[in-house]
């Protein structure tokens, strides 16, 4: 037995390089200190403090240290010998998150099921076979009142009741971990960092159903997700929790992963059912649902990574103690992936009904720029932008859906006065077009045509009537396209056009880009006055538009210019004009 | 009995079914919902979502060709925002489509250029976003242009799932969708048997047929050639629908229409068909008395069912029927026993075949033994639609023309021949001259209504000569799986054959559900041109092909007895294994 346990990680970088070597490092020191044997060491993908450079975890001490330069673990390893706290190191945040969801999440070795046992892992399970039985358990979800994490907000206890009522020979359960949304990885770090607690979350839900059978479908571009998910599975499976006669009871269930490819649109059920079958990855017309007829046309019941994840908690701790974290209509916690002009980007995981300026402001730290906050972008691309004067908005499902966003799988981004309200919506535009399934036609044209319209619009070429087509194609998008991906795709763009029209038209009407994103709406010139003629921008532009030399100064050849922005941003002087 | 339930469409109070579609349910009190990618013959695919209708108290549109009727719903099919929704999806839909309709194959016929006019769509909202596809002629019997299609996945429906060939499927995704065979090869190299059924099902012009009326009428305006013609069974019963009649027959007045396009003779291929079932049913007496190659025989005469066995069930080719099918019979025999007859030079006969089919297109060219009259004995072949268009072309008001009789000697039929076109026809036919050859006795009740109708797989016993005999019946090439997988149980474990005489129809309904007929078929319409086939069948006075005088006087004259040497060489081919995926 190890005295004391050290999480390590990077937390700069997802490269998992780094912190192997840091972690290397730390284990040479403790050799060196004698503590090997004393102290176990585990790299964690995700420790719950995010660009704070290297970060450690000592248990069972709790102490965090933050920003710890190469040099200092030799100190730190001398301080767990001396048993001292090294001051200069530990970890101060700044607003208080309620981890439910990430509770283990680097906390815990996620490889060793032993861990997890300590942290109450299984005992979920064991309360739900043992003491409730099938339908008190579903009471005790619907009492807790959570809804799907994945976008759609559908009260979990009625998808796992209508799949219970049906009579079936078979039926299965689904673990949608296709996590897709750029910028979002709140279910790859609960995969990656407390698989068990998903495993257990899942079996719940499968004996709640009556489900022999279970898959994980995980997408490919997550190798350590899909590693750690299938150690846990083994393990597992030797504690006689997965298998036959689970835990001494007639219930059984074998667990499985199956690997996506990376289309975003098998996030959705009735695709993520065609893609487990062999087939092409499409959304299929619901009736009937997959809770009635789904995984080869058998009952099937799919819950998001996040939502399984709450699970276990709500079982043992009952429905009634979750129901009274969150509001009204929102219960619980919600994960958010933090991202864009924030100080502290990473996961943050609230109480629904946190405020986003509690968000972004006191948890994040506000803009790293200084700059105001702008707007803020939740629910990926199929989610709105909501401005600043709307932060004090408390997240929960209804709230962002009237602002035009939704709570959608969690991305968040926080934009600044640099953003461009354009270049965004075609950013999140572009991605579900490249996603479109290509099944059906609103979508499949509709989207693209929009993409069309908006980049005519970033580069000059925008008529003021492209703003009524615009909002023409979005209602049909929204109205008659058949899944999820093509009902929202417009969001973005919608929602941009509500809050920020006049940025629409000042594109379009004076062909200016007021963020100074859009390339073709800009032009760099060398202000004389300012200009040190140090040769920094001549020498970085890439396609030599910039002319001159030392002696008589420089300037811009516009033909040639590509507006990289390269020399604006190496020209110490600020003497490079963006307009 | 289903559960009825009551909701509201429009405000009209209607009962139906549980589990009936809103698109289903609006139909029955008079309420068209467009729509263009739902086929009657299909399931939903939900790809266009031009159906959408408004249940009241939900934000959400649904789909109606995809979800059932639910107890007090209260359906809006048709408001201004839903019109306004359905012309930008169909405008959007146009902007990825060519504007060349007056030059397309489906001018006027197309399902898209239907809805564009109903919506009074005059210009184009959107830019166009054209994509270079090229067309795939491979097969020579149907075209595909990616440009038109727009996906609605009928023909893909059709080609995995009704046919069970897989030739079809999507590819890419996004605006880069398209549809073609798997790994995007061409259609001549992929599982394709030309049935067509893609066309007959396509709502615009992706999917025609290849158009050989040019070669036609080319010969029909060179002196030098000598040009003939026959129509199948299937024809007579559907081009009324081109002139506003369904389910009616109009044999005699295509005899009449023939010969004022300009050919010199004018056969029926129902008349091939009395000679199929001579030569068939004795090879069934054969196989059944002699037991010289095994039972059960398969029928031959759909060259689609044949392409389809070549490649995917080659372990039943010495099952098959080396018969010939009935228009490459007539084409052999119209350049060797009637050109011998009429003394015309046989270099000089132009066979044109109208088929119900794109399939005969691929046929008549399929080996050398399509050539056994030493030329090629059908020259080309035109399917159903390709007459309409000739008939328009010619100015014929063919509605109005008078019945004319078609030529003998390779003319007169038996009611045998003409229920070829129907599925179940062929083993009918068979049945009726089998009994006589193997009793020598003939029938009492020539009508076995166990094989007819349009049921997909039709299996019966009957009983000749004590004997009882196991029958099967299947259209639509899906079916054929059950079938044949119940044969080669019994092979494998060698027990008794499931059944003697096994009847295959590539297409739904048979030859009158063919890929080359008229568009927007359903199960009921194949049923009304079946009945139009059975009905002439049953005013004939001659019922059985062995009863047929002329089929009498063409053995007696030229052909000797079934299966004999000449026969042999004529009108019998052979199969072999063809792979698919392989170069």
């Amino acid at each position: 037995m190890y005295a004391k346990t050290v999480l390590i990680k990077d937390t700069d970088t997802t490269r998992e390089d780094k912190t192997r070597e840091a972690y290397t490092r730390l284990l040479d020191c403790l050799r060196e200190d004698n503590l090997h044997d004393h102290v176990q060491v585990v790299r964690v993908s995700d420790i719950g403090i995010y660009e704070h450079g290297l970060v450690l975890k000592i248990y069972p001490d709790n102490i965090t240290y933050a920003n710890v330069q190469e040099s200092g673990l030799k100190r730190i390893a001398d301080s767990i010998r001396d048993s001292k706290v090294l001051e200069e190191f530990v970890f101060k945040p700044k607003a208080r998150q309620l981890r439910l969801v990430l509770r283990n999440c680097g906390k815990i070795n996620p490889e060793s099921i032993d861990e997890y046992f300590a942290s109450e892992g299984y005992l979920g399970l064991k309360k739900a076979i043992s003491d409730l039985g099938q339908q008190k358990l579903i009471d005790e979800i619907k009492l807790s009142s959570i809804r799907g994490r994945g976008g759609a907000g559908y009260p979990t206890w009625l998808k796992w009741n209508f799949a219970r009522e049906v009579k079936a020979d078979q039926k299965f359960v689904i673990c949608n971990a296709d996590e897709g949304d750029p910028g979002a990885y709140m279910d790859r770090s609960i995969l990656e960092g407390d698989p068990h607690s998903v495993i257990e979350g899942l079996s719940i839900a499968a004996f709640a159903i009556g489900a022999s059978k279970g898959y994980f479908y995980v997408r490919a571009e997550y190798p350590l997700a899909v590693e750690r998910i299938n150690k846990a599975i083994k393990q597992a499976y030797d504690h006689g929790l997965l298998g036959k006669n689970i835990l001494g009871s007639p219930f059984s269930l074998d667990l499985e992963i199956r690997l996506g490819a990376g289309a975003f649109v098998c996030g959705e059920e009735t695709a993520l059912i065609s893609s487990i079958e062999g087939k092409r990855g499409t959304p299929h017309p619901r009736p009937p649902y997959p809770s009635v007829k789904g995984l080869w046309g058998k009952p099937t019941v799919i819950n998001n990574v996040e939502t399984l994840a709450n699970i276990p908690q709500i079982v043992l701790k009952g429905g009634k103690w979750f129901s009274k974290i969150g509001t009204q209509t929102s219960k619980g916690t919600k994960v958010f992936a933090v991202t864009g002009k924030v100080k502290n980007s990473g996961l943050v995981e609230i109480a629904m009904g946190a405020t986003l300026r509690e968000i972004v402001m006191d948890i994040c730290g506000g803009t790293l720029s200084g700059k105001p906050i702008k707007a803020v972008q939740t629910g990926g691309p199929s989610g709105g932008v909501i401005p600043q004067d709307l932060l004090d908005t408390p997240v929960d499902y209804e709230n962002l859906q009237k602002l035009g966003s939704i709570m959608g799988s969690g991305g968040m981004i926080v934009m600044d006065e640099d953003d461009c309200m354009v270049d965004i919506p075609k950013f999140y535009l572009g991605f579900c077009v490249e996603e479109s399934c290509g099944k059906c036609a609103p979508c499949r044209i509709g989207g693209f045509q929009m993409l069309n319209y908006l980049k005519k619009i970033s580069e000059g070429k925008g008529e003021i009537s492209d703003l009524p087509q615009l909002k023409r194609i979005s209602q049909a998008m929204q109205k008659a396209s058949l899944c999820g991906l093509g009902q929202t795709a417009s969001n973005p763009v919608l929602s941009t056009l509500k809050y920020f029209e006049a940025e629409y038209k000042e594109h379009i009407l004076n062909k200016h880009c007021p963020a100074g994103k859009c390339s073709h709406l800009i032009t760099y010139n060398i202000i004389e006055e300012k200009c040190k003629r140090c040769g920094i921008c001549f020498t970085n532009c890439p396609v030599n538009a910039i002319v001159g030399d030392k002696e008589k100064g420089y300037s811009v050849i516009q033909e040639k210019c590509i507006k990289c922005g390269r020399c604006f941003d190496v020209c110490k002087f600020k003497a490079i004009l963006r307009k | 009995m289903a559960k009825v339930i009551s909701a509201k469409i429009n405000g009209i109070l209607l009962r139906v079914e549980e589990g009936t579609t809103i698109l289903e349910a609006a139909k029955r009190v008079q309420i068209k919902i467009p729509t263009l990618c739902k086929h009657p013959d299909l399931p939903a695919s939900a790809a266009c979502g031009i159906c959408i209708v408004k249940n009241k108290g939900s934000n959400k549109l649904l789909r109606s060709c995809c979800t059932p009727l639910e107890e007090g719903m209260d359906i809006t099919t048709h408001d201004p925002e839903i019109v306004e929704i359905r012309r930008t999806v169909i405008e959007l839909i146009l902007s990825n489509h060519p504007n060349d309709c007056l030059k397309c194959a489906r001018n006027n016929q197309c399902e898209l250029q239907n809805l564009t006019a109903d919506f009074g769509i005059k210009e184009e909202s959107f830019p166009q976003l054209l994509r270079n596809l090229p067309i795939d002629q491979s097969t020579k019997a149907v075209d595909l242009d990616p440009k038109k299609c727009i996906l609605c996945g009928r023909c893909v429906h059709v080609c995995q799932e009704s046919q069970d060939v897989w030739a079809l499927s999507f590819l890419e995704r996004g605006m880069q969708t398209r549809i073609s065979p798997a790994g995007d090869i061409q259609l001549s190299d992929s599982p394709c048997v030309k049935c067509g059924q893609c066309a007959a099902h396509c709502p615009t012009g992706a999917f025609v047929e290849q158009d050989n009326t040019a070669q036609v009428w080319k010969a029909l305006q060179d002196p030098d050639k000598y040009c003939v013609v026959q129509i199948a069974p299937a024809v007579r019963v559907s081009i009324g629908e081109a002139f506003g009649y369904v389910g009616k027959n109009f044999t005699k007045k295509l005899y009449a229409l023939l010969r004022r396009l300009g050919f010199h003779a004018v056969f029926d291929t129902s008349f091939g068909a009395d000679v199929t079932i001579m030569e068939e049913a004795s090879e069934f007496e054969e196989r059944l008395l002699h037991g010289l190659r095994p039972l059960p025989l398969i029928t031959s005469c759909c060259p689609s069912w044949v392409d389809f066995m070549e490649k995917f069930y080659t372990d039943m080719i010495d099952h098959f029927s080396s018969c010939k099918s009935p228009h490459e019979i007539l084409g052999v025999l119209s350049k060797t026993y009637y050109a011998e007859k009429n003394k015309i030079d046989p270099s000089k006969i132009f066979m044109a075949s109208i088929m119900p089919c794109t399939s005969k297109k691929y046929e008549i060219t399929r080996n050398d033994e399509m050539f056994a009259s030493g030329f090629q004995d059908i020259d080309t072949v035109l399917c159903t639609r390709e007459l309409v268009r000739m008939i328009k072309q010619a100015g014929i008001d063919f509605e109005s023309l008078p019945e004319e009789e078609c030529d003998s000697i390779l003319g007169e039929y038996a009611g045998a021949g003409v229920i070829f076109g129907s599925t179940g026809g062929v083993m009918e036919a068979a049945l009726r001259t089998a009994h006589y050859f193997v009793t020598g006795k003939e029938l009492k009740n020539v009508e076995f209504e166990n094989v007819r109708g349009i049921k997909g797989v039709k299996e019966t016993e009957i009983e000749i000569d004590g004997k009882k005999l196991r029958i099967a019946v299947a259209h639509g090439l899906g079916n054929v799986e059950y079938i044949l997988n119940k044969v080669r149980e019994a092979k494998v474990n060698n027990k008794e054959m499931p059944y003697h005489f096994i009847e295959v129809m590539a297409c739904p309904g048979g030859c009158v559900g063919g890929g080359g007929q008229p568009y927007m078929v359903t199960d009921e319409l194949r049923i009304k041109r079946a009945l139009a086939l059975y009905e002439d069948d049953d005013e004939k006075k001659i019922r059985c092909s062995h009863q047929n005088p002329y089929i009498k006087r063409l053995y007696k004259e030229f052909l000797g007895k079934p299966l004999s040497e000449r026969s042999e060489k004529l009108l019998h081919a052979h199969y072999k294994a063809r792979p698919i995926y392989v170069k």
